[in-house]
């Protein structure tokens, strides 16, 4: 090989000079498989409306990503499948028989006005499905608290039903609050099978057990303290959406902290929050707002969690 | 105190890639006809040329020198002519001025290579004179003047020295060959150090994926009591001293601060063996093993190459490129410098040449950072490397530095793991330069 040849084969860069393999897309990948399941069975529950539901949440915050990015003339980089998961999630988090516009609605107002408004990627401040959920209870309440039973009829959530005094008989049975096969959002009822995908992520150390762990270990404990009966209890932990927040919403990388510290401290506020909200609040259920909060107190939450340097002299 | 399973927080685990050449023994180089001899391959002054055009040289003579105290002579590595002095740039990207020799071919030695007595009977200044006489310095890549370790090491008092074989580079195989090859050379210059120190024992460190070398020292150590052998887990950046010295003893080298100011000493086991050379046979620092490998090259090898010898006449004993050449590395993938061209001279640093193939060494597309924090999780001096780069990135280096930029070891292992392929060692060690230039003119 000549010189002039070397020349040009040669690259100069600067340490290191290799790469592990992992890339967003990946990550975003093993999100979308750890989803599968519940949304297999948010199918098997309340039918074909809810994958139709859930395709055309995905295919319009996709499709909002591609029309934003060529608007703003930057690269389209849907091929990290963020949009995916962000589709996935906004339909999770509608009630079953949601008419299809809500999901158009909602993921356009995730996509457009939470991420890409925000700088795209990573520059978020709130979780967009989150963010698109309140968007949307506060622009069509009715639609948004209208649940149906896996049976297709209109009925309360257990949350509800708690809210208004209900005792435990007449909430569904335990191994049926596991399964979800109850009324709730589509993709939040089945503890069992968002825990499969949460133990996915866990494996795959997609995410770490402390934001779901304490998350929902705090707002057990502060159930208790608020007089909450323990009976009671595992319908609060199995009803609503705290499984599916803890595990899938909470653990947004862009928008909870990044240090262990900071990790603590955010599951800690969100447990609290979302305990006192339903106990205290008007509301039956609070995992939404929750997270939100604690994603607006990430930046001030990191600022003082600064990690302490290797061999830091006090 | 346990000897085995050791580690440290933080790190990567990396495809180790050395399945290339550990099993190879070292082989000596081929004669190089020319050698281009850096007068400044360590850390500290340069030496200025003893000899000049037209000077015939003998194997391990003095070449140059300096009056410096940071600073080692250079040895001539062949018998021959010197046909002059030329610039070139050293494999770690200064240009410095190189003595160029045409050998005999007779590889005649000098005088002055002669053994220099029994340990017993060696005193510390002693010691120190031959370490420093030998040109030796540190031979795992940072090329650190050892005499000068010594004595500032001795001032400060130490109590344990810890030999450095984890080798966590990928694709280097160099250590390995020579504890494995060697062990009683390593060995012997523990001991040296530790007459110096006037300590009765030390330890020998090396990663779980050597345990041939671990056994092999083992066996060598037999009956002796004093030097133990350390095994800990195989993960980058291991090697690092601080890491090492964590994993090893459990102390912390202060923020700033230096191995010393835990009282503890480490170097690379094959300054060991060097330095055993120079008492031994009253060796120079003239030749070292370099492993030369990569998917880049037809026949990877570990070889025993003199200091001066160009990269392109390893890579041609080595069979040539298979392919296109992507990259050439001097030292390892994580840590090394990329190279230009093929006449660089090897250095007392170069543990390794690494050829990667074109599609190695193919430019990764970058995205945008999503604050996954695995970087975090990696960095083994406990920073926040995606907030420092994003700093540094504006050029906001104030920021950078209240965000402890300065204490990144720029071991690569965030750049390594992130998912969005962010150059965020490169412009955490951008932010450093720019801020210790800073403050030098402040």
């Amino acid at each position: 090989m000549d010189k002039v040849e070397l020349d040009k084969a040669l690259t100069m860069s600067l340490a290191p000079h290799i790469r592990s393999s992992d890339s967003t897309k990946k990550l975003m990948l093993d999100v979308i498989i750890a989803m599968v399941p519940a949304l297999i069975g948010s199918v098997y529950f309340y039918g074909i409306s809810a994958l139709i539901l859930i395709l055309v949440s995905i295919a319009s915050a996709v499709g909002s990503e591609i029309l934003i990015k060529k608007l703003f003339k930057k690269d389209i980089l849907i091929g990290d499948l963020s949009a995916v998961v962000t589709g996935i999630l906004i339909a999770f988090n509608l009630p079953a028989n949601a008419p299809w516009w809500i999901a158009v609605f909602g993921s356009f107002f995730a996509i457009v006005v939470v991420k890409e408004f925000f700088g795209g990627i990573g520059s978020n401040f709130m979780n967009p499905a989150l963010a698109a959920r309140a968007a949307l209870v506060a622009s069509w309440p009715s639609i948004m608290a209208t649940y149906v039973n896996t049976d297709g009829i209109t009925s309360a959530t257990p949350l509800a039903l708690i809210k208004g005094g209900s005792g435990v008989d007449a909430l569904p049975s335990l191994s049926r609050m596991f399964i979800g096969d109850i009324g709730g959002s589509l993709g939040e009822t089945s503890a069992l099978l968002l825990l499969i995908g949460g133990a996915y992520l866990l494996i795959r150390k997609v995410i770490d057990w402390k934001i779901p762990v304490i998350y929902i270990g705090t707002t057990a404990i502060v159930l208790l303290i608020l007089g909450v009966n323990t009976d009671l209890l595992v319908y609060h932990i199995l009803g609503g959406g705290l499984i599916l927040g803890a595990f899938f919403m909470a653990t947004d990388y862009t928008t909870s902290p990044i240090t262990t510290k900071g990790k603590i401290i955010f599951a800690i506020g969100c447990g609290l929050l979302t305990a006192l909200i339903r106990v205290k609040g008007g509301m039956p259920e609070g995992v939404s707002y929750s997270i939100l909060l604690m994603n607006i107190m990430t930046p001030i939450i990191e600022r003082f969690t600064k990690p302490k340097v290797f061999g830091e002299v006090k | 105190m346990r000897l085995d399973n050791l580690t440290f927080k933080g790190g990567i685990h990396v495809k180790d890639q050395k399945e290339f050449t550990k099993d190879k023994s070292v082989e000596k180089a081929i004669e190089p006809s020319i050698v281009k001899i850096p007068l400044h391959q360590h850390v500290g002054a340069p030496c200025k040329a003893l000899v000049k055009k037209g000077d015939t040289v003998k194997v391990g003579q003095k070449i140059g020198d300096s009056e410096a105290t940071l600073t080692v002579p250079v040895h001539s590595s062949i018998s021959g002519e010197v046909i002059g002095i030329e610039k070139l740039y050293t494999p770690d990207g200064y240009k410095v001025d190189c003595v160029v020799i045409e050998s005999d071919g007779l590889n005649e030695v000098d005088e002055s290579v002669k053994p220099k007595g029994k340990l017993e009977s060696l005193t510390g200044e002693e010691i120190l004179a031959i370490s420093r006489e030998a040109g030796i310095a540190g031979l795992g890549g940072a090329a650190f003047p050892l005499h000068s370790k010594f004595t500032t090491s001795l001032e400060a008092g130490i109590d344990t020295i810890i030999l450095n074989g984890s080798e966590c580079e990928p694709y280097l195989t160099s250590d390995h060959r020579v504890m494995l090859e060697s062990p009683e050379k390593v060995i012997y210059g523990l001991e040296v150090m530790m007459k110096y120190f006037g300590l009765n024992s030390g330890y020998i460190a090396v990663e779980d994926n050597k345990n041939d070398a671990i056994a092999s020292l083992k066996e060598s150590l037999k009956g002796n009591d004093s030097i133990h052998v350390a095994s800990l887990i195989t993960k980058f950046p291991q090697g690092e001293s601080y890491r090492l010295v964590d994993a090893v003893i459990g102390r912390k080298v202060p923020q700033g601060g230096r191995t010393k100011d835990v009282k503890s000493f480490v170097t690379n086991v094959c300054t060991s063996a060097a330095l055993a050379e120079a008492i031994l046979d009253g060796k120079p620092l003239y030749e070292r093993v370099v492993t030369v490998t990569g998917n880049g090259l037809k026949e990877p090898k570990n070889l025993m190459v003199k200091i001066g010898t160009s990269i392109g006449d390893l890579i041609a004993q080595c069979g040539g490129f298979k392919g296109t050449p992507g990259k050439i590395i001097a030292g390892g993938p994580m840590t090394g410098f990329t190279q230009f061209t093929l006449d660089t001279p090897i250095t007392k640093g170069v543990t390794g040449i690494i050829v990667l193939t074109e599609e190695e060494a193919a430019p990764v597309k970058t995205s945008p950072c999503i604050k996954c924090g695995k970087c975090v999780e990696a960095c083994p001096a406990y920073l926040l490397p995606l907030t420092i780069s994003a700093y540094s990135l504006k050029d906001m280096y104030d920021e950078a530095e209240s965000y402890n930029a300065l204490a990144c070891i720029e071991c690569g292992s965030c750049s390594y793991i992130c998912p969005a392929k962010r150059p965020l060692t490169e412009s955490i060690a951008h932010a450093k330069r720019e801020i210790t230039a800073q403050r030098k003119k402040s």
